[in-house]
């Protein structure tokens, strides 16, 4: 008799397997190998997602502060997730923009995969320093493959905005496009940059905005482009998107170009729906939503790949006029948590903190200097604990 | 270079040094008994029918304006009329024209139509698209300020032999970013205006936005009454979106001000009513600022004239014929106070011909009365 378990641990890097040693011992270690290959062939199809690190019922997620008012938000965050008791604990890698060694950058992308996933602010890079130095958020992007970065745009009932009743989702590619850091001066005075659009990181990306958009009961996907000059390279992703439309009959789909979007957005944005587009349109078509909403301090933004999440506020801003003044809006960072929180399917501390953070976005007197009030950081989040407490959930002392 | 040396030692370059050393001299426009001649290019769409109602205009206020249209089919392949109307730009030094519509569908060679009218050739020569915009004031929409941009010339490149794989090229040069910069330091300086703020990304493509904005800091030290700073586009487009009123005059490369222009003409009111001007040193091309087809409302009668018409004073102040340009400016922002006849884009039900009825019956009121 020969008896082989292979305990599914927690995460990849813990599987077990237990093998109690009968007379066929090789017929026990070719069981083993094969159920080994088998689970990595499963893990490789993407049916078997490593689960985030989790032990004792704790999670373990990676905090990289950053620069500007990242260190302080995240203190804030951790504070409200001691507060509620929520079951996370923080590792915590700083990386120095000043620096010119990637070890800091090496050392954060490892506890990222041993993780799983990261709460981040944004690191600063500096534009004096040599090209040959990438941009670190970039870097950590590739690296993970965090091929999705995906932004949903409300309208908050308490912010006064120009335009109301918005509910936009954006879908952009994260890894390619114009942020490919490919650019060469081969005659002098003559700079080529490289845009670079390839067919499987499209489809990648076109598929997750479908299924996204199926999962959220959303009707309609508009594509992002400007096919009219750049006919072979967004011409391509263009392609790609009407390819995987036409798998998706439920959800309708249609492309605009990135100038007509943009003067619509500012005019008429309720009428659109799910956006997908590549690296750089995302990037202005994200600010101008978050714009039009209320602002930097306001949206949160999640970075998703096949194995690894990274969340963020959407807009990505370092924020280094108003570092520890005490003045920053801390509501994109809190609801960036939520968003992590519900990645760790603790749906429920998330929709906790996200109610609480949304009521006391009403309250006008609370309104940091970006909203145009008088509030502080802490007060807001004074008053976030507060609400949470009065839900009459088991918290810690205020 | 001794160029840039000349940047930094003289301060106030008010001329581009050519390979031959000709000084710039702008072509003066063809001129016979007192009427300039203009090519028009209808182009696609509502460009006919807008072009047609600036012909009327044009006549009924007596401009001596003559216009000589050529017509540019987007559907052929061949580029036989492109070429014609590119020749007849060169000799009448200014044109007036719709957009061409480009299609999709057509293979890559097939070139945009608006590029190669706008800077194929060498001897053409645009470098600069400056999209004035109109103070809109009873228009529901916030005011802005005129931003500059400066189009670079977008290549593409087919990886050799990878399928599923494309390169664009961005190609951002030294001497054109020089060119561009100062023709917005000087154009700021000109107008008044105090402050240029460059608009470029070069936290991502360093040597690319980096070149640009170096040029830019250079050009600026030669002017010093003038503030310069810059903005990363994203942020720029967040900030035009909550507080426009900081800006005044902005510059920058190609892509980005394709989108800024369409933001802050959104922010203005719509595409309907901002004009925009293409300048070389030797040609000029007048436009709407944002360059619409507008295929689907062509032959409809419900087009906003405003931007053509604007684009057209634009046009009689390239030509020096100040007085008919502000009449037909005065006359046109009186019409547009007057909310009954706005047109579809602006929420109205006020027709094209409407429009532009009144506004003739405007500029006889308004000449009678001087």
């Amino acid at each position: 008799m020969c008896f082989s378990t292979l305990l599914w641990g927690e995460g990849y890097d813990t599987t077990l397997f237990a093998t109690i040693w009968t007379k066929p011992v090789l017929l026990n270690i070719k069981l083993t190998l094969v159920l080994l290959l088998s689970s990595v062939h499963l893990q490789q199809q993407g049916e078997n997602i490593p689960p985030p690190a989790k032990y004792g019922g704790r999670h373990t997620v990676t905090l990289i502060p950053g620069d500007g008012i990242g260190p302080e938000l995240l203190n804030h965050v951790r504070e409200v997730f001691r507060f509620t008791c929520v079951p996370v604990d923080f590792e915590m890698v700083n990386v120095n923009s000043a620096l010119e060694t990637d070890d800091d950058m090496n050392n954060a992308i490892t506890a990222i995969r041993r993780n799983g996933v990261a709460l981040k602010g944004n690191i600063e890079t500096k534009h004096t320093l040599p090209a040959s130095v990438k941009s670190r958020n970039n870097v950590l992007r590739t690296s993970l493959d965090l091929y999705a970065n995906v932004m949903h745009c409300q309208s908050l009932p308490g912010v006064q905005t120009r335009h109301k009743n918005i509910d936009i989702m954006i879908i952009r590619e994260n890894t390619e496009g114009e942020y490919s850091s490919l650019e060469h001066e081969s005659v002098s005075g003559v700079v080529e940059s490289l845009k670079i659009i390839t067919r499987n990181n499209s489809i990648r990306i076109a598929d997750y905005a479908f299924k996204l958009a199926r999962e959220r009961g959303r009707r309609r996907v508009t594509a992002v482009h400007k096919a009219n000059i750049m006919k072979l390279g967004d011409g391509l992703f263009l392609q790609c998107c009407r390819e995987v439309a036409s798998g998706y009959p439920d959800i309708t789909f249609d492309s605009m170009i990135v100038d007509n979007t943009t003067m619509q957005l500012v005019s008429k944005p309720q009428q659109f729906d799910v956006m997908v587009m590549p690296n750089l349109y995302g990037n202005v078509v994200s600010n101008v939503c978050a714009g039009l909403v209320g602002g930097p301090g306001l949206v949160p933004g999640a970075n998703y790949g096949r194995d690894y999440a990274v969340f963020e506020t959407a807009t990505r801003n370092t924020g280094k006029s108003i570092a520890e003044k005490n003045i920053a809006n801390p509501t994109a960072m809190l609801l960036a948590s939520c968003l992590m929180l519900d990645h760790l399917n603790l749906n429920d501390y998330a929709s906790l903190i996200q109610n609480a953070v949304l009521t006391t976005m009403n309250e006008t007197r609370l309104h940091t200097a970006d909203l145009g009030g008088q509030g502080t950081t802490s007060e807001v989040v004074q008053s976030v604990m507060r609400v949470i407490q009065s839900k009459g959930q088991f918290t810690a002392e205020l | 270079t001794p160029f840039e040396t000349c940047w930094q030692l003289r301060g106030t370059l008010a001329s581009v040094c050519r390979k031959n050393n000709k000084l710039k001299a702008t072509a003066p426009p063809a001129r016979y008994g007192g009427r300039h001649t203009v090519t028009l290019i209808p182009g696609d769409g509502i460009g006919p029918e807008l072009a047609k109602h600036v012909c009327e205009l044009f006549r009924f206020c007596c401009v001596p304006v003559d216009f000589e249209v050529v017509n540019v089919d987007s559907t052929k392949t061949s580029e036989d009329d492109i070429n014609n109307a590119i020749m007849a730009i060169r000799r009448n030094g200014v044109a007036l024209k719709g957009n061409i519509e480009t299609n999709h569908n057509l293979p890559p060679s097939h070139k945009s139509r608006n590029t190669l009218c706008l800077c194929s050739s060498s001897s053409l020569q645009y470098h600069s698209g400056s999209v004035r915009q109109c103070d809109a004031q009873p228009v529901p929409a916030r005011s802005e300020d005129a931003p500059q941009k400066h189009r670079h010339h977008n290549n593409q490149g087919k990886h050799g032999g990878v399928p599923g794989v494309v390169e664009c090229l961005k190609i951002i040069t030294r001497t054109k970013s020089l060119r561009i910069a100062d023709y917005a330091f000087r154009t700021a300086r000109e107008k008044g205006r105090r402050r240029v703020t460059a608009i470029h990304k070069a936290n991502i493509m360093k040597l690319g936005d980096g070149l640009f904005l170096e040029c830019c800091k250079e050009v600026a030290s030669g002017y010093p009454e003038i503030t310069f700073n810059s903005m990363i586009v994203d942020n720029t487009t967040m900030q035009l979106v909550s507080r426009p009123q900081q800006f005044d005059v902005m510059v920058m490369p190609n892509l980005y001000g394709n989108v800024v222009s369409n933001v802050c003409a959104g922010l203005v009111g719509g595409p309907g009513l901002v004009p925009g001007a293409n300048y070389g040193e030797n040609y000029a091309v007048f436009e709407t600022g944002t360059r619409n087809t507008g295929k689907s409302i062509a032959n409809k009668n419900t087009a906003n004239p405003t931007a053509m018409l604007l684009a057209s004073c634009l046009l009689l102040d390239h030509l020096k014929l100040h007085g008919y340009a502000s009449m037909i400016r005065k006359a046109i922002l009186s019409t547009i106070t007057d909310s009954q006849l706005h047109t579809a884009d602006l929420g109205g039900k006020g027709s094209t011909s409407e429009m532009v009825q009144s506004i003739m019956d405007m500029t006889v009121r308004l000449h009678l009365s001087l």
